[in-house]
């Protein structure tokens, strides 16, 4: 991963979250979840700012970051796309919604387009199983999402940039 | 509910919400308003109501009306028809498929006639956010009663009832309080695990979002019983709703001197914090839990020491699930031989599933122990989808098997799933029908396995790989039969020497799936076929010419312009082209496209 040099905005927010936790190192995964939070994503430099700050080592960072699915270290696109990948969703097709997805986008799941527009994940259970296929388009759900419905939403999410 | 002639409840749950449930509320508020009604009628959103597949739910007292399939246009002829004129909306009653009657009210739905309803007593009944609705149906009276026992015997009552831990594992939930009351420490710690990872469960969070203050109260009763004076809720960050409605009910609870230092002048402390959990599916073990809590990675680590004698921050900690908590006010309530009366001799009270998959009704239900999976699927579940074959269930999410058609009269505890080769587990209950392969479903389970697995054992960080790879291998049409028993002593070494829950029960797709559908891996591996239609590479369309009416169908929706053929004569697939996506299979009105 390239080096990115922390603005100054970020290296202020993560210092201040890191202070509102007391710098300590118990509070690790609450840290990460309020800097992703504001941030967006965990790129290296900031995991290493982590560490400083609640006076830890980066690699336990990164061991943390890496370990949970909720932490990224990429950020995602405008429009971050998520096809639940829970049991119910398989059985009635989310498999091939996930494909048509991969192909029309051309990534695959944890990607990000290269225009920034569009990421992909797999999510485990959106809890809206009578709905299923279930898709998120950030927070707004799609139920009931055939391969052919794929289109559609794209569209509508490109729509929804422009304006 | 003192002052209003009428409420309307509408389901809050996520699922509704996903269908604009919250627009709904706000509608009728409007609506309401316009009418001068604001003061007689209260809208009310409520928890899951369990009948996901009808939803938006929208629900009228005191005259009980039952509307399904709601939306924001439906909410101003509801208030016109039957606020106001007091004549229910037909249409949107819901629709009896056996006896083509429309239906008023819940207690003549099939999808309730059979339910009991004790962890989600006030799913749906009551608002979630304001604790005096909670109050009102009885809420706090088990905690008042239980600060006037001695710890001692409230714990006795939680062992007498049979209550057993819902989270999986059924460990009796009385015992565990009663080892963690006998350990001496300065501070003891109540956990309650809301870390719901089997994809396809959402009871944890529906009870969370629907009826919070149960679980606070239990949490209070268990620190009174152990001598804890700390609670900690592990919830996935993935619930922003019920942690919403969590954190609000905190706040009530601690106004009302329910939480807090002296709770009800009883001398005793407890208040609750909540700790998020990062989406990591071991976290539901209690160790790897309690590593998480404490700021690491989620790895298990070997027992004894179990929390009960050395958890978080090294001290005794006792980890219930949301569910068993949820049932323990309703013990002291109503008693422990009420309790007992319902279930079977070893699993006592309810169980709620989350009912999912190819059945008509999906939702979630609760059940008394002791019913047969063919009333859960077939009178709750009011039977497959589409008028499909009824091929397997599977129970127990990525930890328990598949069942068949033989086991369909099995009823349904702790100890029989074990017996039949799968389990409780939290709650997951998958439906499958003739299209599905047996063989993709284990790969599946398998696959969320291998993503889950944390990697501090040999055996299921490694072995699980191999499992896949061999399932994989299977799938894509270059199996062996050798292949076959591989995966059954892979799956038994895995089973016997993995570390944590997470192992030990991972092959147990795999295993159930062998013992039940072996034909079905035979068919894969020596004919090279997938008898349900499934696995691409063992698959393709083909159009009988005979029976194409060339409608152009097809051709209009396939998404890689794989079809070609004129107008009104039979088509065509390419099958360089074809993606195999069955597109065309699902559109075809004819039958013409079959799977070969």
């Amino acid at each position: 991963m390239p080096k990115v040099k922390l603005s100054e905005y970020a290296t202020n927010t993560v210092k201040e979250v890191c202070a509102s936790f007391n710098n300590s190192e118990g509070e690790l995964i609450n840290v990460l979840h309020q800097v992703q939070q504001k941030l967006g994503y965990l790129p290296a430099e900031v995991q290493e700012l982590v560490a400083k700050e609640l006076n830890m080592s980066a690699a336990k960072v990164y061991g943390v970051v890496t370990f949970y699915s909720f932490f990224t270290m990429v950020p995602q696109g405008e429009n971050p796309i998520s096809i639940c990948m829970g049991t119910a969703c398989y059985v009635r097709g989310a498999e091939q919604v996930l494909d048509e997805f991969k192909r029309q986008l051309k990534i695959e799941v944890g990607e990000t387009t290269t225009d920034g527009k569009f990421s992909l994940s797999a999510l485990r259970c959106v809890g809206a199983c009578g709905l299923a296929p279930v898709v998120m388009v950030g927070e707004k759900v799609h139920g009931r999402v055939a391969p052919t419905d794929v289109r559609k939403i794209i569209s509508e999410c490109k729509d929804g940039c422009l304006t | 509910m003192a002052d209003y002639k009428m409420h309307i409840l509408v389901c809050g749950g996520t699922g509704c919400r996903a269908s604009q449930s919250d627009k709904i509320v706000e509608t009728f508020k409007t609506e309401l308003e316009m009418h001068g009604l604001d003061d007689e009628v209260k809208v009310v959103a409520t928890g899951c109501f369990g009948f996901c597949e009808k939803g938006p739910i929208v629900k009228i007292i005191p005259d009980n009306t039952f509307y399904v399939q709601a939306g924001v246009v439906d909410v101003k002829d509801i208030v016109e028809e039957h606020i106001i004129k007091g004549r229910p909306l037909k249409r949107l009653l819901y629709h009896d498929p056996a006896t083509k009657s429309q239906v008023t009210d819940t207690a003549h739905i099939d999808f309730y006639k059979k339910q009991v309803r004790i962890a989600l007593r006030n799913c749906g009944f009551i608002n979630p956010e304001n604790i005096e609705e909670y109050i009102a149906r009885d809420g706090y009276a088990a905690l008042g009663s239980v600060l006037e026992m001695k710890p001692s015997e409230a714990t006795q009552m939680v062992k007498d009832s049979g209550l057993r831990g819902r989270g999986g594992g059924g460990f009796p939930t009385g015992l565990k309080w009663e080892i963690t009351a006998k350990e001496k420490s300065d501070q003891k710690y109540v956990v309650c695990n809301a870390d719901e990872g089997d994809p396809g469960a959402f009871m944890d969070r529906s009870i969370l979002e629907g009826d919070p203050h149960s679980v606070i109260e239990a949490m209070a009763i268990c620190g009174y019983c152990i001598g804890a004076g700390k609670g900690l809720v592990y919830i996935r960050a993935e619930y922003p709703l019920a942690i919403n409605r969590l954190k609000i009910a905190l706040n009530q609870a601690r106004e009302f001197g329910l939480l807090g230092n002296d709770i009800l002048g009883s001398g005793f402390d407890f208040d609750i914090d909540i700790r998020y959990g990062a989406g990591a599916f071991v976290c539901g073990e209690e160790t790897a839990l309690i590593h998480s809590m404490e700021g690491y990675r989620g790895e298990p680590t070997v027992k004894p020491p179990f929390p009960s004698v050395s958890g978080y921050l090294g001290k005794p900690t006792n980890v219930n699930n949301v569910e068993t908590f949820a049932n323990i006010p309703v013990i002291f309530n109503k008693g422990v031989e009420w309790f007992k009366s319902i279930g079977t001799e070893n699993s006592r009270g309810t169980k709620v599933f989350a009912l999912a998959g190819k059945v008509n009704n999906v939702g979630l239900i609760e059940v008394p122990m002791g019913i047969t999976l063919r009333e859960v699927i077939f009178d709750i579940g009011g039977g497959i989808r589409g008028g499909k074959k009824f091929k397997a269930v599977q129970t127990g999410g990525p930890s328990g098997g598949c069942l068949t058609e033989q086991h369909l009269d099995t009823p349904i505890d702790y100890d029989n799933l074990i017996a039949v080769g799968s389990m409780m587990g939290s709650g997951g209950m998958i439906v499958m029908d003739e299209d599905d392969c047996m063989v993709s479903i284990a790969k599946f389970y398998l696959e969320f396995t291998l993503d889950e697995s944390c990697g501090k054992c040999t055996p299921c960080r490694i072995g699980n790989k191999r499992l896949h790879e061999i399932l994989v291998k299977i799938t894509s049409g270059n199996g062996i039969e050798e292949d076959i028993e591989r995966l059954r002593v892979l799956g038994n070494v895995i089973k016997e020497t993995s570390l944590c829950g997470l192992g030990q029960t991972s092959p147990n797709p795999v295993l159930s799936t062998l013992d039940n559908f072996y034909d079905e891996y035979l068919a894969h591996v020596n004919d090279k076929k997938c008898p349900a239609g499934q696995c691409k590479d063992l698959v393709h369309y083909e159009i009988n010419a005979n029976a194409c009416t060339g409608c152009t169908l097809c051709f209009r929706n396939c998404p890689v312009g794989a079809i070609s053929g004129e107008k009104k004569m039979p088509h065509y697939i390419d099958q360089s082209l074809c993606i195999k996506c069955g597109v065309c299979f699902e559109k075809c009105r004819f039958k013409a496209i079959s799977i070969v």
